[in-house]
């Protein structure tokens, strides 16, 4: 008898999820985790009502808010009717849905992504869907977890399913030991600097090689939390005792003999010797620096000491052209280096780098050290139970003591929807993930980094090295 | 849904590569909970001034392209956030089809559950195109779903690809989530046979 066709963990995943297939037609793929948030859900509730329709599944359902919510003081009223009017149907849909609802006054709630893992509901193999594009956060758990827009949010609170075509694998192999300063969102920055913001397009991406195995858990979220600048709905790693370690215990974790059947399961997830990827490419991050963005897109960045690239290098006449409009809004001139040129804001904070070591890294900048009187400084924990574990470990007094803003959780100004914002011609350092014309405020301009770079620039005021700091 | 089979247009030329949801609906709009008036703001910021009057230097703004349904893009259009909120905007405005070289997959689902055709060209045809309405901006063009061509005044018709099923929804105007409905025994099987509930 042959032995079994070796497959990769995405085949793992999406095999043992698919219901049905009729000959030409996309996969039925059962869904096990349904995220919801009050932006991209409130015509999705509206459809199902209109079509007589009820939740299917909802256990499998968990909602929060943190898009439009505010971050400043919590015992103010909300003033901006829209977004009141968002939450308070995110709280009646949940509630008439039967559906478990972290809201405003919950200790359990946080951005979507990072709760998820938090509460211990994401887990290895599972199949995970939000609408919300960073959904591929997930994907560091070895689950198949992608964003879906609000017609397919209607499909799976009405079916628990939605209609898939199979994407293809691409392997993203990472070697190498990284050097002081170099952060896990600059190894997704100089990925996505490498692949740009649609090479992964048709592709889910599984993480490989000896260096994605030393990062943790949430090193990891970072980079799968990347994927989809580059293009790919999904990032995938392999589970394994970090992931199991990280899992234990947490609210909603598998107990008892329970987790000894899950964890069983678990190990059988990662890929085999010899399963073959559609593509692969290695990126070695030995002599890696600290990456920036300078431009429009995630894919537009270099290393932090480098000069901004200039139009004329470029072959390709609409790469060009893309380059030159970027280097227009930004008001950059080609050559020059980005060390050294002042900015406005930082933010620290979101799906990408709102976590607990992520405000550890900013903090250990920040100890001892004022940010530059110039800018404004906003931390903004990632989740409520971030904000607890952070301010238990007194880093809140760290960032507080050195001028900056201490907030309450949310997307803030990642997504700038909910009155954290730049003002026209800013310049900001964020650790979030889009520097797309205008996402942190109409007319402001993102340079993305790491939680280092971030406040390292928030020290001097300036776009600064982390490792030059004095 | 709106059944997508035949139709002719003049084209808005927009030839930005990679035009992220954010361009095409920045997420300050957001805060909406149901699905019309979008179209209003629709690449709002690269439309309006600050005071919010019209750009004249803008390609939606200009009057050669007014009453379009075809919006001819760069490569990758659509890439970035999920939110379904882009074609909302887009069909608001009154556009059935985006033609590209390639598209992101969230939007390219999205739209199709819209009934706006997500069209991809060859790079060829995209610059042969691109060229086209650069001589003569009023120039109309037939989409032609059953034959899956584009048919261009005075050249050969330029083929583009479709999934099948996503062709068939679109010409039959079919909702995915009726078709969904017709598995409901194998969903519960699945339930039932893998101990989810």
């Amino acid at each position: 008898m042959n032995a079994p066709k070796p497959k990769t963990l995405f085949e793992k995943v999406w095999e043992s999820h698919v219901v049905h297939q009729e000959p030409e037609a996309p996969a039925v793929l059962y869904i096990d985790l349904h995220l919801v948030h009050e932006v991209t859900s409130p015509q999705a509730f509206a459809g199902l009502r209109s079509r007589g329709l009820t939740v299917r599944r909802p256990g499998r359902t968990v909602a929060t808010v943190d898009h439009s919510i505010p971050t400043g003081d919590p015992s103010l009223p909300l003033t901006d009717p829209l977004a009141s009017k968002q939450i308070a149907q995110m709280e009646e849909n949940a509630r008439r849905g039967g559906i478990r609802f972290f809201g405003m006054s919950s200790a359990g709630r946080g951005i979507v992504h990072v709760i998820g893992p938090e509460l211990g509901l994401t887990h290895p193999g599972m199949t995970v869907v939000c609408g919300d594009s960073h959904t591929s956060t997930h994907g560091a758990f070895g689950a198949l977890a992608f964003g879906i827009g609000t017609s397919e949010v209607e499909h799976v609170l009405a079916t628990q399913c939605l209609l898939q075509r199979r994407p293809g694998v691409f392997e993203i192999r990472i070697e190498g030991k990284r050097g002081p300063g170099v952060t896990a969102k600059d190894i997704v920055l100089a990925l996505l600097a490498r692949i740009g913001v649609g090479g992964g397009t048709g592709h889910v991406f599984e993480y490989t090689g000896p260096a994605v195995g030393a990062l943790s858990m949430e090193e990891r979220m970072t980079i799968c939390n990347m994927s989809i600048e580059g293009g790919a709905r999904a990032g995938m790693m392999a589970p394994d005792d970090t992931t199991f370690e990280y899992i234990a215990g947490r609210e909603f974790s598998p107990r008892g003999e329970e987790w000894d059947r899950a964890v069983a399961g678990w190990r059988a997830l990662p890929t085999d010797d010899g399963a073959v990827f559609d593509r692969s490419l290695t990126l070695d991050i030995s002599d890696l620096s600290p990456m920036i963005t300078f431009g429009t897109n995630p894919g537009m960045g270099l290393a932090v000491g480098g000069p901004v690239p200039r139009p004329e290098d470029v072959k390709d006449p609409s790469q060009r052209s893309a380059l030159r409009k970027a280097l227009e809004y930004m008001n950059l001139t080609p050559g020059e280096p980005l060390l050294g040129r002042p900015v406005n804001v930082v933010f620290i904070g979101s799906c990408t780098n709102g976590r607990l070591s992520d405000l550890r890294l900013a903090a250990s900048v920040l100890r001892g050290r004022k940010v530059d009187p110039a800018v404004r400084v906003l931390v903004v924990p990632g989740s409520q139970a971030v904000k607890r574990q952070a301010e238990a470990e007194g880093l809140d007094r760290v960032f507080t003591s050195a001028g900056a803003e201490w907030r309450e959780a949310g997307c803030s100004m990642c997504i700038a929807m909910n009155g954290d914002q730049l003002s026209p011609g800013q310049y900001a350092v964020s650790t979030s993930n889009r520097n797309f014309e205008g996402r942190q405020g109409k007319g402001g301009r993102t340079f993305l980094a790491s939680p280092l770079t971030a406040a390292a620039s928030a020290v001097t005021g300036k776009i600064t090295d982390v490792r030059t700091l004095s | 849904m709106e059944k997508f089979t035949r139709f002719s247009s003049r084209v808005v030329p927009l030839l930005v590569d990679n035009i992220d949801t954010d361009q095409i609906i920045p997420a300050r709009f957001l805060k909406v909970t149901d699905k019309q008036g979008l179209g209003d703001n629709l690449f709002a910021d690269w439309r309006f001034n600050a005071d919010g009057t019209p750009r004249p230097d803008f390609v939606l703004n200009m009057p050669a392209h007014r009453g379009a349904q075809i919006l001819l893009a760069g490569d990758n259009f659509g890439c970035g956030s999920s939110r379904e909120h882009a074609p909302w905007a887009l069909a608001g405005f009154g556009f059935r089809v985006v033609i590209s070289t390639s598209f992101a997959d969230i939007f390219s689902n999205n739209a199709m559950k819209n009934s706006i055709l997500p069209l991809a060209l060859a790079a060829g045809d995209h610059a042969r195109l691109a060229a086209l309405l650069g001589a003569d901006p009023r120039t109309e063009l037939t989409v032609d779903l059953p034959s899956q061509a584009l048919l261009v005044p005075g050249g050969a018709a330029m083929r583009f690809p479709i999934d099948g099923f996503a062709k068939t929804c679109l010409l039959n105007g079919v909702d995915e989530l009726g078709y969904l409905f017709r598995f409901t025994e194998e969903i519960e099987a699945f339930e039932r046979t893998t101990s989810r509930s």
